[in-house]
């Protein structure tokens, strides 16, 4: 069942309260970027995306399939596939202990609902070729996603999947970057600069969307721009703010891979709304 | 002891192009793809008679190796061809996440490997890639001996589900191997029962090993050879009923001396049967051109170096 905007940003307010509290619990993990994509994944899962918790299979036949190419924004994975129905929500306090079924990364075989492992960047927008081109090969007309941050991008295979995706016409391709400036070792353009991102992707010929990325709104307007099959991949190049909903982390690289502590925590909670109930 | 005879020398690699081929027809999901090496990889046929499912990556091999998985993911049987170097060293991350640690049915044939290569030079001859699959969890390393067992490893692999290693030559070597004996995977082939040491051979290295038993049996010494065609998961208990009998090993493989047939047969021995073990390998160098016959002289990996270590480990039991 579709959400519609009220219902996403309910949901979402609970995801961030979800990443806080997981990451503050684990006394480690990456909360910055799980914030910055948590509207992303929501509408994903609770709008766009044709996939069901129920039936999902790791071979998609017949749903869509996603990838978390950046694969430490695991928190916000972990509480939207939980918020979702993939496992019980009350997994989440395991987050990164010994024996916990949400390894520090996201891994396979251990909840339902993840196709590929990740957390090595860079490859996961391939993985999401492949299996766009499997589908077209096997004639299912669903579609592979993928999230990628933008600091992922200084990875060189991304743009030999760039040229890959494009050279073999995957319009069944929608990647999506956390375009949030940030790296963990500072703002991106002190870094390793990447900008203009978005002249990167015309430049190899992708159909390149740019939505903000905490605005509903536009998020589900991006999507809808990205079922074009007109040949061509699609970029969406999602706007954000790295610790986005937590006034403390907003906007600072600091928070890209630090736990906050229970003081913070709380503190956090105070901003975040609590609205399906914490696990 | 039993002869055999070489029926014509060929290469492996095109007995891997002949088994894709058959593997295609018999599994509609099998499907090839290749990083600007297609003819070096002998998948021409593949891809003439399967041009939907030849898919051509560029010269990028990361890039081809994780579509690979996506492919695997969606149930297809991807066969991931390229020079054994660009498929292990310049893709070990990717093969450790997307294949090894993501458990997808990917194969990963690997031609010219090691010195045999021949003129190239070191850049393309990996004695080193053994090592670097073998480590991996979960993943299967198949070095058939001749072109006959390249085609029969090939279909193995892709009946099996599950990551494979599958390593094979440039240089045309001896074809020896009944061509209709299916590939078993994790058999140790006895190819000549010998009560005085133990010849352990991978890859076109089984052939040198047959030839140097001959020339051992002139001299009045009855050695064991048997091909390792699976290097992982390696039949220890096969190693160890021969080592029991022989008490003295030798092992010969075209690889460095790190990491490959010789380190994992010499843990096996030393666990189990304790005995003396000499090595045919490449030692702790790179490689560099030359053809194929003066690298395998120069680097010590032909008949008569492996009779001599054969006599050296007799003489230490």
């Amino acid at each position: 069942m579709k959400k519609n905007i009220q219902e996403l940003t309910d949901i979402a307010s609970q995801v961030r309260r979800d990443i806080v509290r997981m990451v503050t619990a684990a006394k480690s993990g990456h909360p910055g970027g799980s914030l910055s994509s948590t509207d992303i994944l929501t509408a994903l899962y609770f709008n766009e995306m044709e996939q069901d918790a129920a039936t999902w299979t790791r071979d998609a036949k017949g749903q869509d399939a996603f990838i978390l190419s950046a694969g430490h924004l695991a928190p916000v994975y972990y509480s939207v596939l939980a918020r979702a129905g993939y496992f019980d929500p009350a997994k989440m306090g395991t987050l990164r202990k010994f024996g916990s079924d949400l390894q520090g990364h996201p891994s396979v075989g251990h909840i339902k609902g993840i196709f590929q492992p990740s957390g090595s960047l860079g490859q996961g927008l391939s993985a999401a070729a492949g299996i766009a081109l499997g589908k077209k090969l096997s004639g299912d007309g669903h579609r592979a996603f993928v999230l990628c941050g933008d600091g992922e991008s200084e990875e060189g295979q991304i743009w030999e999947a760039a040229m890959f995706a494009l050279h073999h016409k995957l319009d069944n391709l929608v990647a999506m970057t956390d375009w949030n400036g940030m790296q963990i070792d500072g703002p991106i353009e002190t870094v390793s600069g990447i900008e203009e991102l978005n002249e990167k992707w015309l430049a190899f010929g992708w159909d390149v969307i740019v939505a903000d990325g905490h605005d509903f709104e536009s998020i589900l307007n991006a999507f809808q721009l990205a079922r074009k099959a007109n040949g061509k991949p699609k970029m969406i190049l999602f706007k954000t703010e790295m610790g986005h909903g937590v006034d403390f982390m907003a906007g600072s690289h600091k928070w890209h891979g630090k736990a906050p502590s229970e003081e913070q925590c709380a503190q956090a909670m105070t901003q975040l709304k609590e609205t399906l109930g914490d696990y | 002891m039993k002869k055999y005879i070489d029926s014509g020398k060929k290469d492996t690699r095109s007995g891997f192009g002949a088994g894709l081929v058959l593997a295609g027809r018999e599994n509609p999901d099998v499907v090839a793809l290749a990083a600007d090496l297609k003819g070096s990889l002998k998948m021409d046929a593949f891809a003439e008679e399967f041009p939907e499912r030849f898919i051509e990556c560029g010269i990028a091999e990361a890039n081809m190796v994780g579509v690979a998985a996506g492919l695997a993911l969606t149930g297809k049987v991807p066969f991931c061809g390229s020079f054994a170097e660009f498929v292990t060293g310049r893709v070990y991350d990717q093969v450790r996440q997307e294949v090894s640690y993501g458990g997808t049915n990917v194969k990963l044939a690997s031609s010219h490997a090691g010195i045999t290569l021949g003129e190239d030079g070191a850049t393309h001859q990996t004695m080193e890639d053994l090592a670097l699959m073998r480590a991996l969890p979960g993943m299967t390393v198949l070095v058939p001996c001749d072109y006959n067992q390249t085609v029969q490893a090939t279909l193995a692999a892709a009946r099996m589900v599950g990551p494979v290693y599958l390593r094979f030559g440039r240089p045309s070597v001896p074809n020896f191997t009944d061509p209709d004996e299916p590939f078993v995977i994790g058999k140790v082939y006895n190819l000549n029962p010998g009560t005085d040491v133990t010849l352990v051979a991978t890859g076109h290295l089984v052939w040198e090993a047959l030839q140097a038993a001959e020339a051992l049996e002139a001299e009045g010494i009855s050695a064991e050879v048997l091909n390792v065609a699976t290097v992982k998961p390696l039949d220890a208990a096969a190693i160890l009923e021969s080592v029991g009998k022989t008490g003295a090993v030798v092992v010969a493989e075209e690889h460095n001396a790190f990491g490959g047939l010789s380190e994992a047969i010499a843990s096996v021995v030393a666990g189990g049967k304790p005995a003396p073990i000499e090595f045919i390998n490449g030692g702790d160098k790179f490689g560099q051109s030359g053809t194929p016959a003066e690298l395998m002289a120069a680097y010590g990996l032909d008949a008569a170096h492996i009779a001599a270590a054969a006599k050296k480990a007799i003489s230490r039991k």
